[in-house]
């Protein structure tokens, strides 16, 4: 058992983490949080390609006078892919985050579900309008779980004034 | 003519760089470059289906590697097929006018055209690229374009693209985790290769793993209930050029990836072994979306919003039609996918030009249009009947082939919903009917407007004839393209 999680105690990490990203993405009401969620989320997959193709005591798979035997040469394919991987990834944070700018611009706020009240039900005005401090006090009981410095840093922010 | 697999990609890449200069050089020149390159792209498609109908599939070599080492661009019916679909689509989209399109007038420097290209240019390399990790590439570069076209409907848009990138990348990195176990597992990432490998570890729980990864990570993409959450945001608030779009082609790509890697290259493991019951999940997700699609259709005034919901549904047909893994149902889920396109972006067009002449966008006020864009509504009411399901339109053949399928292999509730859900249809298009067609016109603008642009006429009575044509002709089809697809995957 112990030898199976120390042979294996990457890939454990590996699910942790996925965890950890996964629950930041959906559970988390602050859009960056989230997408730090997603970057985690996506790291664990690169760790679990380059761990997959981990030879012990391998080399670089440069074909020398040692032959061809597999077992000598680390599996230079995922490495390959992850690369690639690591480009989209970092496209689609990109992305992200010049989404987040201009829902910031827009709304002042990067907290989800504060924007997607604005969104609904009341319209700009009206919620731009609204005192500020009485607006973060009724999220605050519609979510009494939620760490408060999150809504707290992200609506006392100047973006309201505009 | 070897290069054929890689041809009808091509020219939308290219073109999306090339439109990029022509944007910065007149706005307009932008459109220009997205047409042609649309229309090159459609004649190779047309070419390719031709020639893989009789001779069977065609591959191509990037850089002179050849498989299982190097990327393989592969082009047999269903690739043909599928890839006919979105350049048809794309090039009535691009051909579309811009303001009505993108909510937009044409500006220097917003890369509408580039960005729609790069949308088409990754859906098209998933419907033609050979290997699994290659079709995670192209996955991604459609979606990244997407994020940007679906945030152009402004406020509400930006905020339905974030969330839909946040789920879109979630789906994409389960699905590159399933690759990276079938990777360990046989050591190989081209199709034909690994479908040879797989039914020798077939029951190996890495496999199965896998399996469940990549459905679980395309039924995102596709937007199969209950991971539809993003779709209704996405292509309600999306413009509506961009909506027609999504709706006809871009969540096709996720079915097209599923009915590829479950029958091409799971083949056995996927239709015989019990280990995972991805059918069976497939087969109760699709009907609870479509049921839950259609009643969700039928509460919403905002006409997008109707179909974005209806979308939903529509997609159940193709889940179910994927789940039950028999020909006929195979042959009922990739008419769906032409005649969904097909339909759906005809009501997303004629949406855009009601917008565009009126500015409304709920159903209540539409009263008297019908009199009014006496050709768009004939249109509209050509791919509604057909949403519904009157024959002898486009879309009564692939829900006949459905229930075909359902009754053959037994399963009567399927039946039941499959064929209920038309009623649900019918009445969320009653309803717009009776706005539309019977009502006089209560709004100034419904009362002085005219109808649309030619173009906007143009494009919807194209898809409105096609829906006609692929219902009157709908034996050919099936008989010389989708039967056969259905026989080699499924045979």
């Amino acid at each position: 058992m112990i030898d199976l999680f120390l042979a294996r105690y990457v890939y454990l990490f590996v699910l942790v983490l996925l965890a950890v990203g996964l629950y930041a993405v959906l559970a988390k009401s602050d859009l960056v949080k989230k997408v730090i969620g997603l970057t985690i989320f996506s790291t664990a997959i690169y760790l679990f390609f380059i761990e997959g193709s981990l030879q012990e005591g391998g080399t670089a798979p440069v074909i020398d006078e040692r032959g061809s035997d597999p077992a000598l040469y680390v599996d230079p394919l995922p490495h390959l892919l992850i690369l690639t991987a690591i480009v989209v990834g970092v496209g689609v944070v990109g992305v992200a985050l010049a989404l987040l700018v201009r829902l910031y611009r827009t709304h002042g706020t990067l907290d989800e579900d504060r924007i997607a009240a604005r969104l609904a039900g009341r319209d700009d005005e009206a919620a731009r309008g609204q005192d500020d401090e009485a607006e973060r006090g009724r999220n605050g009981e519609a979510a009494p779980g939620r760490d408060d410095d999150t809504s707290g840093g992200a609506s006392g922010s100047p973006g309201d004034g505009r | 003519m070897n290069q054929l697999p890689i041809l009808p990609l091509l020219p939308l890449l290219f073109g999306s760089i090339l439109a990029v200069l022509a944007g910065l050089w007149r706005p307009r020149a932008a459109q220009v470059v997205a047409v042609a390159s649309a229309a090159l792209s459609l004649a190779a498609s047309l070419v390719g289906l031709l020639r893989v109908i009789p001779d069977g599939s065609m591959s191509y070599e990037i850089g002179g590697w050849p498989p299982p080492i190097g990327i393989e661009y592969v082009l047999d019916p269903l690739s043909a097929f599928m890839a006919c679909i979105v350049a048809l689509i794309g090039l009535l989209i691009v051909i579309y006018p811009v303001d009505a399109a993108f909510d937009l007038r044409p500006t220097r420097g917003v890369p509408l055209y580039p960005l729609a290209l790069l949308l088409l240019t990754g859906l098209m390399g998933v419907m033609l690229s050979g290997d699994l990790f290659h079709l995670f590439v192209f996955l991604e570069i459609y979606a990244i374009s997407t994020y940007g076209l679906v945030s152009l409907g402004g406020d509400r848009a930006t905020f339905a693209a974030l969330r839909y990138l946040l789920l879109g990348t979630v789906g994409s990195g389960l699905y590159l985790l399933g690759v990276g176990f079938l990777y360990f597992s046989t050591g190989t990432l081209n199709m034909v290769d690994m479908a040879a490998m797989l039914p020798d570890i077939a029951d190996s729980p890495t496999v199965l793993g896998a399996m469940g990864l990549i459905v679980i990570g395309l039924a995102l993409k596709m937007a199969l209930f209950p991971l539809h959450v993003w779709l209704p945001d996405a292509h309600s608030y999306s413009p509506p050029g961009v909506a027609a779009l999504l709706a006809a082609v871009q969540v096709k790509a996720g079915a097209y990836a599923l009915v590829r890697i479950l029958f091409d290259v799971f083949g056995p493991a996927y239709t015989e072994t019990g280990g995972v019951p991805v059918s069976t999940a497939l087969i109760w997700f699709g009907m609870a979306g479509i049921v839950v699609g259609s009643v969700m259709a039928i509460r919403q005034t905002d006409i997008k919003r109707l179909l974005a919901y209806s979308t939903v549904a529509q997609l159940g047909y193709i889940g179910l039609g994927i789940g039950l893994a028999s020909p006929i149902a195979l042959i009922g889920a990739l008419l769906h996918v032409l005649n969904h396109a097909m339909m759906k972006s005809g009501l997303f067009l004629v949406a855009g030009g009601i917008i565009q002449r009126t500015g409304l966008k709920s159903i209540p006020r539409f009263a008297g249009l019908g009199k009014r864009m006496p050709w768009t509504m004939a249109g509209f009411a050509i791919a509604a009947l057909s949403m519904v399901g009157i024959p002898p339109l486009a879309g009564f053949w692939s829900k006949f082939y459905l229930v075909w399928a359902t009754v053959d292999v037994g399963h009567w509730i399927a039946a039941v919903v499959v064929v209920g859900s038309s009623l649900f249809t019918m009445v969320y298009f009653l309803k717009l009917f009776e706005q539309v067609f019977v009502r006089e016109p209560t709004e100034d603008v419904v009362a002085t407007a005219v109808e649309p642009s030619g173009r906007v006429v143009g494009t919807v009575s194209v898809l409105g004839a096609a829906i006609v044509l692929v219902g009157l002709f709908n034996a050919t089809i099936v008989r010389q393209v989708i039967a056969p697809i259905a026989e080699r995957m499924l045979g």
